[in-house]
């Protein structure tokens, strides 16, 4: 029995029934296809998390981003504050993590590809995309560079789902998706 | 293992006092059996402080309920994850060791001395931890990612604890040797001990890796050292996080080995594949770490591809050979007991009236079924991206350690009471149905979770309106109604949890004496039903067609819901 030792001595010469040899290799089998399918998707499928990624200090992602704003900004989301970006289609576009607020509000064009470059300047937060639901964890001083190509208009919300603090629940932010010939705000 | 012999030795000379248990013949060491009753009511102790802080928390994200403000909701929720998952479970497996080695194996418990010092570590390391938490200023949730900053003592009660439960599985090696030096038993080990020997291996590397973190960590908190870097931080701390659900899973999986051969006299249908089976455990985990970090920048998808698949695929194997030989150790017995007709009328007439099977059985079933299953779609490198941080996670987790782990423990408490403590169980017929409302609350609040998750909902989350948000965002309709339903679960699942609670305290202090002659449930052990079930070895072993379509049932399940869930990605955005 279970709780007392083997009957038989030499337990490991016993011969083993065919019903578990045939389980264990189908189970083996299954996670070499499993195994396989991850590979598989990063040479077929079109959602693949970018490897890109860089060391940087908060202050210099910051700087970059207030740039990136300066440049392009078309507008204040509401009564917020919030800049409204909308950067050329295919540019480099930035979001910043911080306590809490996803900032700036990105307006990009639907069906056109853009690399995001996405970093927190205090704590970890993390980059939920809703309601896609696309989830990245951002962690200061590492800059990560993805390339996002939204595929229908419409307004996206953007929740914190890494706890940051007490204000966890009020942090979130915008992306907005338009259609390709929309004017820009303003004009 | 030369200072834990001498250890050993040491102690060689105190006197030993064994009573001789009725049920089982075994000797039992009363040093043993102080030790493990002090664990367990311990473990008992954290499970209900745990508990409770799990239920506020539900109903806290119940939206019609909405019950702590949030600065108590982030509190009580890093109460809980620290109570339930560190305390409750750790406390427990060391009375698990202790019993797996002295007990199963008829010796003398190494040290107990050191067995009670490693025991008041983790009491106070425990105490430690709650008071931080308490006092306000560690609400960093138990994962304490930096460079978020609990208080000191908040991570040194974590470290103290670590130490005390390191030393737990010191005295349980040196049981071991001491077991073999004495002959007290014969030939191997049982399976039920290796699969505790399992435990206890994985529980050596884990706290090895928890020591490397915390202790810079705690030193950071008093100022001693500047920086510590999130990434690296959290590829050690997952270390320590990851290869603990190991532990518990090695520990669960033998609970059930050992229940079904208590309670139905079952026997391992093959040792060589179940022991092979908790190997692959042993050989597989170390780098499992990974599938925390499926979203992380700066990690290549090489090393996270290898690593989840490398450490996890090859333990998921072991988890799904045990899934295969635990029913089928069960069938064979019941056939052999002569319930032979149709597949399944083992299955039927087997003791669910029986807490610690019913219990034991359905933990099997849903920590397969929900958290083995939603374990691996959610550890898929591009899969995760649906689910990071989602409540999801919390859903999965639900699924294997309460569901699983908890339950289990649960139910081989009814078997602990009496044959250990030497205690009636008292309300039995509360006993009765506790496995039952215990487990559909745990598989409906994963459930139910796992839903609120793929509609987006974030864990750890007060307010899911976002209300407070300068930038509102509005979730669907779908997403409060499955937070409801998850808070409803959760009340079935507290109230099975409470009613745990005072079967075994009441039991524990004022229950009668176990009679040897009437104990309230059979235990077969040395019945003759246990001497019919056969021989060792699966080629002696009765057809087995119940388990086989058990199997093939999850098989098609797991199938599916993997597939559906590439199905699901490839509709968001395209990402590269
Ligand atoms: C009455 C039983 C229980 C209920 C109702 C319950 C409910 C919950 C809920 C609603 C969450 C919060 C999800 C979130 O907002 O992120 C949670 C988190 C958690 N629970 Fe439970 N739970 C119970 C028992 C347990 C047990 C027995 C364990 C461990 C053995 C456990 C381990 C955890 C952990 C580790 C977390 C994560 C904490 C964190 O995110 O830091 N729970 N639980
Ligand atoms: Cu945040
Ligand atoms: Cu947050």
């Amino acid at each position: 029995m279970a709780v007392t030792p083997p009957a038989q001595r030499i337990w490991w010469k016993e011969p083993v029934e065919r019903v578990e040899l045939v389980w264990t290799a189908l189970a083996f089998l299954w996670g070499v296809a499993m195994f396989a399918t991850m590979i598989i998707w990063h040479i077929v499928g079109q959602q693949n998390l970018a490897n890109e990624a860089y060391r940087i200090q908060p202050e210099r992602f910051m700087e970059r981003t207030e740039a990136f704003v300066e440049k392009y900004k078309v507008g204040e989301q509401g009564d917020t504050g919030v800049p409204v970006v909308r950067p050329p289609a295919g540019s480099d576009v930035y979001m910043l993590g911080r306590l809490w607020e996803w900032w700036p509000v990105l307006e990009l064009e639907k069906g056109q590809s853009y690399r995001l470059h996405l970093s927190s300047v205090d704590w970890q937060h993390g980059f939920s995309l809703q309601p896609v639901n696309i989830n990245i964890q951002v962690h200061p001083g590492y800059e990560h560079v993805l390339t996002i190509t939204p595929d229908q208009a419409g307004e996206y919300g953007i929740v914190c789902n890494e706890f940051c603090g007490i204000g966890h629940h009020t942090m979130a932010g915008k992306i907005i998706v338009v259609d390709r010939n929309t004017p820009k705000r303003g004009q | 293992m030369t200072t834990i012999e001498a250890a050993g030795r040491a102690v060689a000379a105190r006197n030993v006092e064994f009573r001789t248990c009725p049920f089982t013949g075994l000797k039992v060491d009363l040093a043993a059996q102080r030790l493990i009753y002090a664990n367990a009511v311990a473990a008992v102790i954290f499970l209900a402080v745990g508990g409770l802080f799990g239920f506020l928390v539900a109903l806290t994200r119940w939206p019609a309920v909405h019950l702590l403000p949030a600065e108590w909701f982030y509190l009580v929720l890093t109460g809980h994850g620290a109570n339930v998952l560190l305390f409750w479970i750790i406390f427990f497996e060391i009375a698990v060791l202790y019993f797996a080695s002295a007990v199963l194996l008829n010796s003398r418990l190494a040290a107990p001395k050191f067995a009670w010092l490693g025991f008041i570590l983790m009491v106070v390391g425990a105490v430690m931890t709650n008071v931080a938490v308490f006092q306000g200023d560690s609400t960093v949730m138990f994962t304490s990612y930096p460079p978020m900053k609990a208080a000191w003592h908040f991570y040194l009660g974590l470290i103290l604890f670590a130490v005390g439960a390191l030393v737990g599985c010191a005295i349980f090696f040196a049981t071991l040797v001491i077991a073999k030096d004495e002959g007290t038993y014969q030939g191997s080990i049982p399976l039920v001990t290796f699969g505790a020997l399992t435990a206890a291996i994985i529980a050596v590397f884990t706290i090895a890796a928890g020591a490397i973190i915390l202790v810079p960590t705690f030193l950071w908190s008093v100022g001693l050292i500047s920086h510590i870097d999130p990434l690296m931080y959290k590829v050690v701390w997952w270390a320590m996080g990851h290869s603990s659900q190991q532990i518990n899973v090695s520990a669960h999986v033998a609970i059930w080995y050992a229940i079904a051969a208590i309670v139905i006299g079952a026997q391992p249908l093959s040792e060589k594949v179940s022991r092979t089976a908790f190997f692959l455990y042993i050989l597989f985990l170390q780098l499992a770490s990974a599938h925390h970090l499926l979203v992380e920048p700066g990690i290549s998808s090489e090393w996270k591809i290898f690593n989840t698949s490398y450490a996890m695929y090859l333990a998921v194997l072991g988890s799904m050979i045990h899934g295969l030989t635990v029913p089928g150790a069960i069938e064979a017995a019941q056939r052999r007991n002569g319930f032979t007709k149709g597949a399944f009328e083992w299955l039927r007439k087997a003791p669910w009236g029986n807490p610690a099977f019913s219990g034991m059985f359905l933990s099997l079933v849903m920590f397969g079924f929900i958290g083995g299953i939603s374990g691996v779609v959610l550890g898929t490198e591009q899969i995760n991206i649906l689910m990071h941080n989602t409540i999801y996670v919390p859903g999965h987790f639900h699924g294997t350690v309460v569901a699983g782990t908890t339950l289990a423990f649960m139910a081989v408490t009814y078997l602990v009471v009496p044959l250990i403590f030497q205690r009636q169980i008292v309300f039995p017929g509360l006993a009765k149905i506790q496995p039952y409302l215990f487990g559909i609350g745990a598989a409906g609040i994963s459930l139910f979770m796992m839903g609120a998750g793929t509609l987006g909902v974030p864990r750890r989350h007060w307010d899911l309106t976002l209300a407070e948000a300068p930038i509102p965002y509005e979730f669907s309709a779908g997403a409060f109604l499955m937070m409801g339903l998850n808070g409803l679960f959760a009340t079935l699942a507290a109230l099975g949890g409470i009613i745990y609670v005072v079967v075994v305290v009441a039991s524990v202090f004022f229950g009668k004496k176990v009679d040897s002659t009437k104990p309230v449930w059979q235990f077969p052990v040395t019945s003759t039903a246990a001497a019919n079930v056969g021989k060792y070895g699966s080629h002696g072993t009765v057809k087995l067609p119940g388990t086989i379509i058990l199997v093939a049932v999850f098989f098609v399940a797991f199938m599916l819901y993997y597939y559906v869930n590439w199905k699901y990605l490839s509709a968001v955005w395209p990402l590269r």
